[in-house]
C-alpha cells in the first residue's frame, strides 16, 4: 500500500484523525484570521467605490464567497455522505454532518446580504428569481438534512438517512449554478470566470479571491472542530475518547 | 413466484387495501374539490383573477393533497412487518419500492389528475389550458410519489414523522411545480408549453429510475 492510501486509511480511524485534526486547526484558524483579515481590509476600505453602485458593492466581498460556500459545503458534504455511505466510515459520517449547520450558515448569510444588496438596487428585499429561489430551497434542505440528523436516535442510522436525503437534494445544485444562464433572471450572471476574461478589476477581484480563500479555511477548521466534539460524544464509552479529554472510568472498552 | 409476478402481487395487495379503506383513498380527491372551492370564496369570483391563479391553485392543493396521502406508504407496513417481509425477501428491494410508489400513485395521484380538470372548468379555463393542466398532472404526480417516499422511507421509523416529513419533502418539490405551472402559464399566455412539458417528462424519468434506489437505501436504515 502507498503511503497516500496508507494515510487516507488511518484517517478513518476516530482517534487517529482526532489526534491528526488537532495538530492541522491552529494552523488553518491563523491561516483563516490573517487571509480575512487583509480581504476585508482591501475590500472594505482601499478598493475604489463601483462608479454605478457606491460602496454599497462591497457587499460582494461577503455574499459571493458565502454564496460560493454553500454550494462548495454541499458538495464536500454528499461527497463525504457517500464515503460514509459505502464504506460505513465512521469518521466521514460525521464530518459530512458537521458539514450540514456551517452551510446552512453560509446559505442564510448568502440570502441576508443579497436582501440588504437588492433594497437599494433593485428596490426590493426580495423578488422571486431562480437563483433567489433555488438558494431559498438550498436553505430548506440544509435544514431537512440537519432536523434529520437531530430526530433519528441512533447516531449512525442517523448519518446515513441525512446523507441519503442530501443526496436526493443534489440535483437542486447545478439548477442554483445555472439558474442564471437558464432564466433570464434579475440576479445577474457570474462576474468572476476561473477561465476566460473576468469582468471586474484587479483591485477588487484580489480582496474577492483572499475572501473566497478564508471563507474555505475558515470551513476546514470549523468542520474539524465540530467533527472532533461529534467523535468524543459519539465515542465517549471508548478509551481513546476518555484519554484525550483526561478523563478515564472504569470498565471503558478499547 | 417470478420478479414480475411478485410485482404484481404487490401491487394488487396495496390496491385491495387501499379499496377496502375507500375513505382513505377518496382524501385527497375530497381535500382538492374543498380546497379549491375555498379560493373563489374568499378572493371573490372575479373571472380574469380565477384564470389567472388557478394553475397554481390546482397545482399547489395536487401537491398538498399528495402529501397529505403519503402516510397511506410504509407506515402500516412498518407496523404490521410487512416492511419487514419485504426487505428480507429474495427480490431486489428497489423493484417492490417502485412497484409501492406505483401503487401509491394510482390510488392518490391518478384520482387527483382526473378530477382536476373538472375544478378547472369550475375555474373557467379553456379547453386547450385544462388539457395542458392535465398532461402537466400526469407527468408531475408520479414524481411526487416518488420523491414523497423517499421521505416517507427515511422517516417512517420516527415517532414524529409525519410532521417531519413536509420539512424534508416539500424542498424537493419545489422544481415540479415551477416546471408544471410554467407549462400551463405558458399555454395561457399562447406560448408553446413543449419546453416545461419535456423538462418534466425528464424529471419524471429521472425519478422513476433513481428514486426506487434511494426508497430501498432509506428502508433498510429506517428498520434496521
Amino acid at each position: 500500500m502507498n503511503r497516500l492510501t496508507l494515510w487516507f486509511h488511518k484517517l478513518g480511524s476516530p482517534e487517529y484523525f482526532y489526534r491528526f485534526s488537532g495538530r492541522l486547526i491552529p494552523w488553518l484558524a491563523v491561516a483563516c484570521a490573517i487571509v480575512l483579515g487583509w480581504g476585508l481590509y482591501r475590500g472594505l476600505f482601499v478598493a475604489p467605490p463601483d462608479y454605478q453602485q457606491g460602496d454599497s458593492y462591497r457587499i460582494i466581498f461577503i455574499h459571493v464567497p458565502s454564496a460560493w460556500m454553500s454550494l462548495f459545503i454541499y458538495v464536500a458534504m454528499c461527497v463525504s455522505g457517500v464515503v460514509g455511505i459505502v464504506w460505513r466510515i465512521k469518521v466521514a459520517e460525521i464530518v459530512a454532518m458537521a458539514s450540514a449547520p456551517i452551510g446552512a450558515a453560509f446559505t442564510a448569510i448568502t440570502l441576508v446580504t443579497g436582501a440588504l444588496w437588492g433594497r437599494p438596487m433593485w428596490g426590493s428585499y426580495w423578488v422571486w428569481d431562480a437563483r433567489l429561489t433555488s438558494e431559498l430551497v438550498l436553505l430548506f434542505i440544509y435544514i431537512g438534512v440537519i432536523g434529520l440528523y437531530q430526530a433519528i436516535e441512533d447516531r449512525r442510522s442517523a448519518a446515513r438517512a441525512a446523507s441519503i436525503l442530501a443526496l436526493v437534494g443534489l440535483v437542486n445544485i447545478p439548477i442554483i449554478h445555472f439558474s442564471v444562464e437558464w432564466w433570464a433572471t434579475l440576479h445577474q450572471g457570474s462576474t468572476v470566470n476561473l477561465m476566460g476574461e473576468n469582468a471586474i478589476h484587479p483591485s477588487m477581484l484580489w480582496p474577492l479571491l483572499a475572501m473566497a480563500l478564508a471563507t474555505k479555511l475558515f470551513y476546514a477548521f470549523n468542520v474539524l472542530q465540530r467533527a472532533r466534539v461529534m467523535l468524543l460524544d459519539q465515542e465517549s464509552s471508548k478509551r481513546w475518547a476518555q484519554r484525550a479529554i483526561g478523563v478515564e472510568m472504569p470498565g471503558s472498552t478499547v | 413466484m417470478s420478479l414480475p409476478r411478485a410485482v404484481l402481487a404487490l401491487l394488487a395487495r396495496d390496491l385491495r387495501l387501499a379499496l377496502r379503506r375507500r375513505s382513505e383513498m377518496l382524501a385527497p380527491v375530497l381535500f382538492l374539490l374543498m380546497v379549491a372551492t375555498l379560493f373563489p370564496l374568499g378572493l371573490g369570483p372575479d373571472r380574469d383573477l380565477l384564470v389567472t391563479i388557478a394553475p397554481g391553485v390546482i397545482w399547489v392543493i395536487s401537491l398538498l393533497a399528495c402529501l397529505l396521502s403519503l402516510n397511506l406508504l410504509f407506515y402500516a407496513d412498518l407496523e404490521d412487518g410487512t416492511l419487514d417481509q419485504l426487505i428480507i425477501s429474495r427480490w431486489p428491494l428497489p423493484v417492490l419500492a417502485l412497484a409501492k410508489v406505483g401503487a401509491h400513485w394510482l390510488v392518490s395521484g391518478l384520482p387527483v389528475v382526473l378530477v382536476a380538470p373538472v375544478v378547472a372548468v369550475a375555474y373557467g379555463l379553456s379547453a386547450e389550458t385544462i388539457s395542458i393542466i392535465a398532461l402537466s398532472l400526469l407527468l408531475g404526480t408520479p414524481i411526487l410519489s416518488s420523491i414523497g417516499a423517499i421521505g416517507v422511507s427515511l422517516s417512517v421509523g420516527l415517532r414524529r414523522g409525519g410532521m417531519f416529513l413536509s420539512l424534508l419533502v416539500l424542498p424537493l418539490y419545489v422544481p415540479v411545480i415551477i416546471f408544471a405551472t410554467a407549462a400551463v402559464t405558458a399555454s395561457l399566455e399562447g406560448f408553446s408549453p413543449a419546453a416545461s412539458l419535456y423538462l418534466l417528462a425528464a424529471m419524471l424519468v429521472l425519478a422513476v429510475t433513481t428514486a426506487p434506489f434511494a426508497i430501498a437505501a432509506g428502508l433498510r436504515i429506517s428498520v434496521s
